[in-house]
């Protein structure tokens, strides 16, 4: 069987990703520049029986996302920054509730409608903490079609075995991007069932008592198991509770089963790092400038290397404490205030040699920003 | 409780108020359920945030307790998901009309098969008594102690004029009409909104000296008639009761299976 090979752009991708992983479920609300993730699954989600729905705002879409999850659906949301700050309230809603579903936030410049067709990265914090209270989530980058396409995948799978809702953050470029695409044949990536209960209908189901895996079995709406579901703290039968010790154990474990498994959570490329004295870290479309960059500076005999995270939350520290050890100088490449900057200075032994590289204008950052940065913190000259 | 069937025992003792009319809604959901015949793992209840809101956690189905005002955004989710599930939606009015007055009128608008009870007491009790959107101009409430000068909606006007085909209003006193409704609300086909009139004698009647549970019960009585009734005829201020609309138009899960199919015969061709 030939390839199937497409040019596309990343919305695109990030749709296909999402059917290749079994997608039944979207709902969407209109917003630039995620709005082709929803138009491309309008056309493709009914052809395989799945279910489309534009519903009157995010935040309804997202609450639809949840009900379709704990009915048993794979359920995807597209958005983009006032779309996905709508969302929020109901993102701590999956968290709790522990409904599995995916939300691909596509950044723009903000705050507020700021600039809706340009690019930034300016919802990497909004993902972390844009819900109130204590939690912990997954969030996805990528830098190419090909990697949208794979990480949307993997998002499902983390999704299900974690039960809880995983991010994609992409950014304007990424997602407007059109890029060959090869998608893989069905099962070369893998994708991950739903883990349902193994207790026979009529026996005492608890929906929020893990396996000694640490792993919650679901049984969903319109299955033999009964049972409730809610955003306020509850017991293993999923019913409401005050008692301070079922209140710290359950947000120990919200935290824990996500935190506690970083490093397999962890997903990230390197380039040049093997003898790197130089480090740039670096997500989205602007560790397509940082690879450039550093191909540039290579070929100058400079020891320069970039480490492009693709999870971002949680965040990966031993990978980035490990590589920026190594190094003299850390330079964090983003489009927006130094949102990852922050955590990579917290995170690594010397953060006075942590550099922020970055440009908020909505233009994407050029090699030559970097090389600027570069020079004159390493006392070069510009 | 009439039935012990459909109540989740290890859930009582229940929250509400001495009095309060949500009990009686309560009761009446269990009867009509075991009346009805329904079968509790093909039934989703969904509710939001308030007082209303914790009847899902006592009813023996799949339930939901989800965000302030989104139950119906959460509920189109479930229903267009599993078609087959019956999805009772029941509010409390702040809840229904207030934070979730967007979601009321588009779930109305698209017509998918879900039974929403708006349990209208006038008031925001979980909170402590502030006015809603069916509180009304003239009402009390900690955040209207001079009076409410906001006007309220006509919960049945509002549902029909956004395209609900079932809109019915029964009280907490009318409890063998508020059966019958409750049964011919869950056996429609479409998006149907029964306003149910629920006494708040803590927060609503104490604040507005309606006196007690009885008084206000008696207020239903006295103050609500059917529809049709040579009574509101004569006097016009009194509150109908009864069946508004009744319709069979296409219903949204059914409009959208017409999507796969079309989706999926366009696939055949081309491929």
């Amino acid at each position: 069987m030939s390839n199937d090979i497409r040019f596309v752009q990343g919305n695109v991708a990030c749709a296909e990703g999402a059917l290749y992983a079994g997608l039944d479920f979207f709902a969407g609300y209109p917003i630039t520049p995620s709005t082709e993730v929803a138009e491309h699954l309008a056309e493709e989600l009914p052809k395989r029986g799945g279910k489309f729905i534009q519903m009157e705002d995010e935040i309804a879409s997202m609450c639809a996302v949840i009900g379709a999850s704990l009915a048993g659906s794979k359920s995807l949301t597209a958005t983009s920054g006032p779309g996905f700050s709508l969302m929020q309230e109901a993102l701590g809603y999956a968290c709790i509730a522990e409904a599995p579903c995916v939300v691909c936030s596509v950044m723009r410049g903000g705050p507020s409608t700021g600039l809706p067709t340009k690019v930034s990265q300016g919802d990497v914090n909004q993902a972390r903490w844009g819900t109130h209270g204590d939690h912990a989530i997954i969030a996805l980058t990528a830098s190419s079609v090909q990697d949208v396409f794979s990480v949307t995948v993997e998002a499902f799978t983390l999704a299900e075995t974690y039960r809880t809702p995983v991010i994609l953050l992409f950014d304007e470029v990424i997602g407007h991007m059109r890029e060959k695409l090869v998608v893989p044949p069905a099962g070369e990536l893998a994708v991950a069932p739903r883990l349902y209960t193994e207790v026979p209908a009529g026996q005492a189901f608890h929906p929020y008592l893990p396996r000694e895996d640490g792993r919650l079995p679901m049984a969903d709406f319109g299955s033999h198991h009964r049972h409730h579901v809610t955003g306020l703290f509850h017991d293993i039968w999923g019913f409401p509770t005050e008692k301070p010790e079922a209140v710290a154990k359950l947000l120990h474990r919200l935290v824990d089963k996500i935190e506690s498994h970083s490093q397999e959570i962890a997903r990230w490329k390197e380039y040049f790092l093997e003898d790197a004295r130089t480090l740039l870290i670096s997500y989205g479309s602007s560790a397509r400038t940082a690879r450039h960059q550093v191909e540039i500076m290579r070929a100058r005999g400079e020891k320069i290397g970039l480490l492009e995270l693709q999870t971002i939350w949680p965040f990966p520290a031993e990978l980035v404490r490990e590589h920026a050890a190594r190094c003299k100088n850390v330079y964090v490449v983003e489009m927006n205030m130094g949102q990852l900057f922050s955590t990579v200075k917290r995170t690594v032994e010397k953060p006075e040699r942590v550099y922020l590289v970055n440009r908020i204008d909505g233009e994407l950052v050029k090699p030559m920003d970097i090389e600027n940065v570069v020079r004159t913190v390493e006392g070069k000259g510009v | 409780m009439s039935s012990d069937r459909f109540i989740r025992e290890r859930f009582f003792p229940q929250i509400w108020c001495p009095g309060c009319g949500h009990g009686t809604i309560l009761n009446n959901l269990v009867r009509v359920a075991r009346e009805m015949g329904l079968d509790p793992e093909k039934v989703c209840t969904v509710s939001g945030i308030g007082c209303s809101a914790r009847i899902s956690g006592y009813l023996d189905f799949h339930t939901m307790h989800t965000l302030h005002g989104r139950a119906l955004a959460f509920a189109t989710g479930v229903k267009l998901a599993r078609p087959e599930l019956t999805v009772l939606v029941p509010m409390g009015d702040g809840d229904a009309l207030a934070i979730g007055g967007n979601h009321f009128i588009h779930a109305a608008r698209r017509n998918i098969n879900m039974t929403v009870f708006v349990m209208n007491n006038r008031i925001y009790g979980m909170t402590g008594g502030q006015y809603s959107p069916l509180s009304g101009t003239g009402v009390l409430a900690t955040t209207a102690p001079y009076r409410s000068i906001d006007r309220d909606f006509d919960v049945v006007k509002l549902a029909m004029g956004a395209g609900a085909t079932f809109v019915a209003r029964t009280t907490a006193y009318h409890v063998q009409e508020m059966a019958k409704l409750m049964k011919k609300a869950i056996s429609h086909k479409g998006f149907a909104v029964l306003e149910i009139l629920s006494q708040c004698p803590t927060y609503f009647g104490r604040k507005n000296k309606l006196g007690g549970p009885v008084q206000m019960l008696e207020y239903f009585k006295e103050k609500t008639v059917p529809l049709g009734s040579d009574k509101l005829n004569q006097d016009p201020t009194l509150i109908p009761r009864g069946i508004f609309v009744e319709e069979t138009i296409p219903e949204y899960c059914d409009e959208y299976a017409k999507i796969v199919a079309l989706a999926q015969e366009g696939a055949r061709k081309r491929g």
